[in-house]
């Protein structure tokens, strides 16, 4: 009888200790992660209110968290010139063109270097792999894309570096890795080659990979502004948003950084307000259709943290 | 299965290298534009690392100018440039890894701990925001909230009536800054591995653990984290791997060229950059380029050994 009621008050005492450790975790998460996504979400906050804030509120009183005034000044100053849409125009191609010919190879190359009775796999593999092992360094790769390839001022010295990346072609290797051997098997059963059987019996199956790495791929050519930055001069007239941005940001640092400064004129610095309303612009796209794809990013970041 | 499969390349090695070509030519075509593409943009530019031996000048070329062996280096390392360079980079890196992977351990514990839904999936969303703007948003974004005229922090010090604060020429604050914002940027991205590693682990030892009473701290003490050494120690390694490999994009876009701040922000990267970019200095640029790639070679392999003897299914060759 003792016995039992001390059973009961240990399972009692032990229920509350669990609920109440539970609560405390739970409380201290819901918490944490509230703010946590609140520091996340300021910064956007603060760029989207400084667009729509006039330049003079914001000399006065600096840039605020959310407009005193909302006024359009900033964006009919940034699509006045009209420039911004021809930016729009060469970054959309080169993302649609860049993602389809990088999707393609990447997904015929995983495909070949997944199959089992194809003897070059591991020597091919390892040729790509290798590229992440070691590289050339900057330098090199500057001089001969510029005397070599003379691709300065060229939109293809933005488009081909991004076509691929070892990471990609691993990573599609993990998908196809999930696909059944007795496909392939079955297709040369009834004597279709292995392109044939790549095309209409592998990449139907391919498609969330697709999915996920013609997402990653399109995120890479949308935020473009390296490859820009070292080879499109001005020259090129119309740039890729990004590097439109970087050159904005670029410009005012420079005039603010050099020493003749009172020779400068005041106009020439972009204001605050429309640099802020070209980020919006050059952003705006991937922010607006993210929630509906982060999940090929997810599947794509936990396929690919296990190595092929 | 796994006898089908030894079977098959043994039949296959009796084949002359031809045959094998000819036999498998399908599947080679379908390499090839990849191969082509490695080819042509990581190792084309190979041969072009000479140009770190020489004194270039541009009517000579790479291999026309003077060879003055390793005279370039030995500028580099004795002007201090190259350990000053080598020690920001690891240290960046150091921070990043260790601070990186304990918050996104963290993030992905409590996430998995909260019981609704439509909080895990907000938040989530929400964290992994920042990963997808491009870095030269990422600089925009610390200006707006550091600078001195108009910064969001400045005006809420003026507010309160404190003095302004100056960060765009004080290098000492500028490591907690980075980190902060690296942390910033990629917690979402790291924390999905780890959630993911939670979210496979088995259901029934987690509820076997509340029957037998263990509490939440203690699930997370004795279940959660020993589930989830394999993947950190795995992750860490391979991020160690990496480590006098900056990122460039972070450091460009918040630091830029203001040299103010280099003695605490400058890194491999920035360097090579400006050395190439802006004062076409190729010898002195490649000769970081190559110390930096060559140590980083030593360090994956080393890495890859010791994972290969710890874990050999996560090696990667």
């Amino acid at each position: 009888m003792a016995k039992k009621q001390d059973k009961d008050l240990m399972e009692s005492g032990a229920k509350v200790r669990l609920g109440t450790s539970d609560k405390i975790i739970r409380g201290f998460g819901y918490t944490f992660l509230t703010l946590y996504s609140i520091c996340c979400i300021i910064p956007f906050i603060i760029i989207v209110s400084t667009s729509f804030t006039s330049e003079t509120v914001i000399r006065a009183e600096g840039v605020q968290f959310l407009p005193k005034d909302i006024t359009l000044t900033a964006y009919s100053m940034v699509t006045k010139s009209g420039g911004i849409w021809w930016s729009y125009l060469v970054t959309i191609i080169l993302t649609v063109v860049g993602t389809g010919i990088g999707l393609s190879i990447i997904s015929m190359t995983g495909y070949a270097l997944q199959r089992k009775d194809f003897p070059f796999r591991n020597g091919i593999s390892f040729f790509i792999y290798f590229t992440s092992l070691f590289q050339a360094g900057l330098a090199p790769y500057y001089l001969l894309m510029t005397q070599t390839y003379h691709l300065k001022d060229s939109y293809l010295a933005v488009l081909l570096p991004l076509l691929m990346s070892p990471w990609l072609i691993i990573l599609m290797k993990n998908f196809v890795k999930a696909i059944p051997h007795e496909i392939t098997e079955s297709g040369k059963i009834d004597g279709a080659g292995d392109m044939r059987i790549f095309v209409s019996l592998i990449l139907p199956m391919l498609k969330p990979a697709l999915a996920t790495i013609g997402l990653f791929l399109a995120l890479g050519y949308w935020n473009e502004w390296y490859q820009s930055s070292l080879f499109l001069s001005s020259n090129t007239p119309v740039k890729p948003l990004q590097f439109t941005l970087y050159e904005i940001v670029n410009k005012t640092d420079m005039l603010k950084n050099s020493v003749a400064g009172q020779f400068i004129n005041l106009a020439d610095i972009p204001q605050e307000s429309v640099k802020m309303a070209n980020a919006v612009l050059a952003t705006g796209p991937i922010i607006l259709l993210y929630p509906f794809v982060q999940k090929y990013f997810i599947s794509g970041i936990t396929v690919g943290a296990v190595k092929g | 299965m796994g006898k089908a499969t030894v079977q098959v390349p043994k039949r296959k090695s009796d084949l002359t290298f031809f045959q094998k070509v000819k036999r498998s030519r399908v599947l080679l075509l379908m390499c090839l534009p990849a191969i082509l593409f490695f080819i042509a943009f990581s190792y084309a530019p190979m041969p072009g690392i000479w140009v770190a031996f020489v004194r270039y000048n541009y009517r000579d070329g790479i291999f026309g100018s003077k060879f003055i062996g390793l005279d370039n280096f030995e500028f580099l390392a004795t002007s201090g440039k190259l350990l000053s360079l080598t020690k920001n980079t690891i240290l960046y890196n150091l921070a990043f890894i260790l601070f990186g992977n304990f918050l996104a351990v963290f993030v992905a514990i409590l996430l998995n701990e909260m019981r609704s839904k439509w909080f895990k999936k907000v938040s989530q969303t929400i964290m992994f925001l920042p990963y997808f703007i491009s870095q030269v948003l990422v600089g925009i974004l610390v200006f707006n909230l550091l600078n001195y005229d108009t910064g969001f922090v400045n005006g809420i010090l003026t507010s309160m009536g404190m003095e302004r604060w100056q960060p765009y020429s004080d290098a000492s604050v500028w490591p907690p800054i980075m980190i902060l914002v690296y942390l910033w940027q990629q917690t979402g991205y790291n924390s999905v591995v780890y959630f993911a590693a939670i979210m496979g682990i088995d259901g029934e030892m987690m509820e076997a653990a509340k029957v037998d009473g263990a509490n939440g701290f203690q699930r997370i003490r004795y279940i959660i984290l020993p589930s989830l050494k394999p993947t950190i120690v795995i992750l860490l390694l391979f991020a160690l791997g990496g480590i006098v490999k900056g990122n460039f994009g972070l450091f460009y876009n918040i630091v830029g060229t203001n040299p103010m701040l280099y003695s605490t922000t400058d890194i491999i990267e920035t360097y090579v950059y400006r050395a190439t970019v802006a004062e076409f200095n190729f010898s002195t640029a490649s000769a970081v380029g190559l110390y930096q790639s060559v140590i980083g070679f030593i360090i994956v392999m080393a890495v890859n050994y010791i994972v290969k003897k710890i874990e050999p299914d996560y090696s990667l060759f």
